[in-house]
């Protein structure tokens, strides 16, 4: 009969004897993750920063509707359900699919890709918001001192960081917690494609529970430093501020 | 200050950088095998993958669905090789053109479980037939995998011999993989059907037992063939016909025979035989 106190020894044995499969597994969820949120990262802050800064004198009516258009889309795909997009880029990237050529469904790229979609909506969306609460004070100030526009541009982002750091940190724990589209798009291959949010839900189906709830508790660990690390920085900013 | 966020910008590249290095390892001599749950979860192929790999250096990716969406993987051209149980539909996609050289790989069979106190009596029906006709009169829970894998298709030929048709609030189709499926069943004291392999491997940690087997509709046949490389010009068939040739020689035979569970337990008896292929 299992128990839930004796679950949680084993698992604190597992993550301590320092598993190579347990390791390998970690070691293959932060590749993706990171992957995915760099990328997203790069790609999101720059589409909030290119709708928040551009400047529109001539046509502002039509082009304030389009970006209204493009926010609300971000804000939508915010809530994407992962296996809806798991669908999509399996027909997509499958040999039968128009990028089939490329070989990409059942690999890690193809998470990569999956987690880096999910990622995008919410860092640009977030990072926007950010960029848009500027006081535009500090645009004309700088513009009045002779700054081009691209160092406008670097002003204001870096006035905002923390914002958008909060943005990039929101992306990784939708990536981190992600499940059901790289399932699909990442097939759970041992070794190879299986990470530790797919592990958790098919060692739990096995009856593993020690393992799940060892690869579980260690996802919690690492959320939370993500955290502890951001809440440090932030703070550091508000006392240079 | 502008040392500062210097600082921080490192700090969130120390951070990222590692994980763009090595994401994609070189993949020439892989080859890709979508198969059952049961195989995989069992740990069949962890015991005969690294033999094969040791001796021919090529390495198999499996990827574990039921038999119905093994072969559909298959027929997309998402795998090279399908290794799965369900003969008629193999042969039929094999017909039709999506798959070439298939061979009888081994068997085990598949075994009614249920709760211990068994309150239906299953233990004494004459056949499988008899105890899925018994859970239908008396409209005791029954779950379903209802994923068209090799033991969905099994059971869905039991209750077309019994002559029910399976439906109502005691029939749980969950669709679900054959661990999962056995949970629930646990969790809901109803009765299921599974492949042996599966049943030892998880028996330890379900409260249920055995109510009945040994019925020669029980048999279980596991068969192995490629996707046909003229539909798919990527399929690595030389690769995947050193895989399946591996299975049915002599060595792989043994492989399979010598492949016990944690328990001591025999899961699955290699059949292949070399002549008889279809």
């Amino acid at each position: 009969m299992y128990s839930i106190g004796e679950g949680f020894r084993k698992a604190f044995q597992l993550i301590f004897s320092l598993d190579a499969e347990l390791l390998g597994i970690v070691f293959l969820s932060l590749k993706v993750s990171g992957l995915a949120l760099f990328v997203s990262s790069v790609t999101g802050i720059s589409f909030g920063a290119f709708i928040g800064l551009k400047q529109h004198p001539e046509n502002a009516k039509v082009l304030r509707a389009l970006r209204w258009l493009i926010i609300s889309l971000m804000n939508t795909f915010m809530g994407l359900p992962p296996v809806v997009l798991g669908l999509f880029l399996y027909l997509i990237l499958s040999r039968s699919g128009p990028l089939g050529f490329m070989g990409l469904l059942y690999s890690p790229t193809a998470m990569v890709i999956a987690q880096g979609i999910l990622a995008f909506p919410i860092i640009g969306a977030l990072s926007h918001s950010a960029i848009v609460s500027v006081d535009p004070i500090i645009r004309q100030a700088s513009m009045s001192l002779g700054a081009t526009s691209s160092q406008v541009t670097a002003t204001i982002i870096k006035e905002v960081r923390y914002g958008i750091m909060s943005g990039v940190i929101a992306g990784f724990g939708r990536v981190m917690a992600e499940v059901g589209a790289i399932l699909i798009v990442g097939g759970n291959i041992a070794g190879y494609t299986r990470v530790m949010t797919t592990t958790i839900a098919l060692e739990t189906d096995k009856g593993n529970f020690e393992l799940a709830l060892a690869l579980g508790i260690i996802l919690l660990i690492l959320s939370f430093a993500v955290n502890m690390t951001l809440y440090l920085i932030q703070k550091k900013g508000h006392k240079i501020n | 200050m502008k040392r500062r966020s210097l600082k921080n910008i490192l700090f969130i590249a120390l951070i990222l950088i590692p994980p763009l290095i090595d994401t994609v390892p070189a993949s020439e001599k892989t080859i890709t095998c979508a198969s059952t749950t049961s195989t995989e979860n069992s740990g069949f192929f962890k015991h005969i993958l690294p033999m094969f790999e040791k001796e021919t250096g090529i390495n198999v990716r499996v990827i574990a669905v039921g038999t119905g969406a093994a072969i559909e993987i298959g027929k997309r051209g998402d795998a090279d090789v399908v290794f799965v149980h369900a003969k008629e539909l193999e042969t039929k996609a094999l017909i039709e053109g999506y798959f070439v050289n298939r061979y009888d790989v081994m068997y085990n069979d598949f075994v009614i479980i249920g709760p211990e106190h068994d309150p239906l009596g299953i233990k004494n029906a004459g056949s499988a037939q008899e105890a899925f006709r018994r859970i239908a009169m008396a409209d005791y829970p029954f779950v379903s995998r209802a994923d068209g894998s090799g033991t969905h298709l099994k059971e869905l030929s039991i209750w077309k011999v019994s002559g029910i048709d399976p439906k109502g609030k005691w029939y749980l189709e969950v669709g679900q993989g054959m661990e999962k499926t056995q949970r629930i069943a646990d969790e809901k004291s109803a009765y299921t059907l599974t492949d042996r392999g599966t049943w030892l491997a998880t028996k330890d940690k379900l409260k249920m037992i055995i109510v009945f087997e040994g019925d020669p509709m029980l048999f279980n046949q596991y068969g192995v063939m490629v996707v046909n490389p003229k539909r798919y010009k990527n399929v690595k068939y030389k690769e995947a016909m050193l895989f399946i040739n591996w299975l049915i020689s002599e060595k792989g035979k043994k492989a399979i025979l010598d492949f016990k569970d944690r328990h001591g337990n025999q899961l699955f008896i290699p059949n292949a035989n070399v002549m008889q292929e279809k």
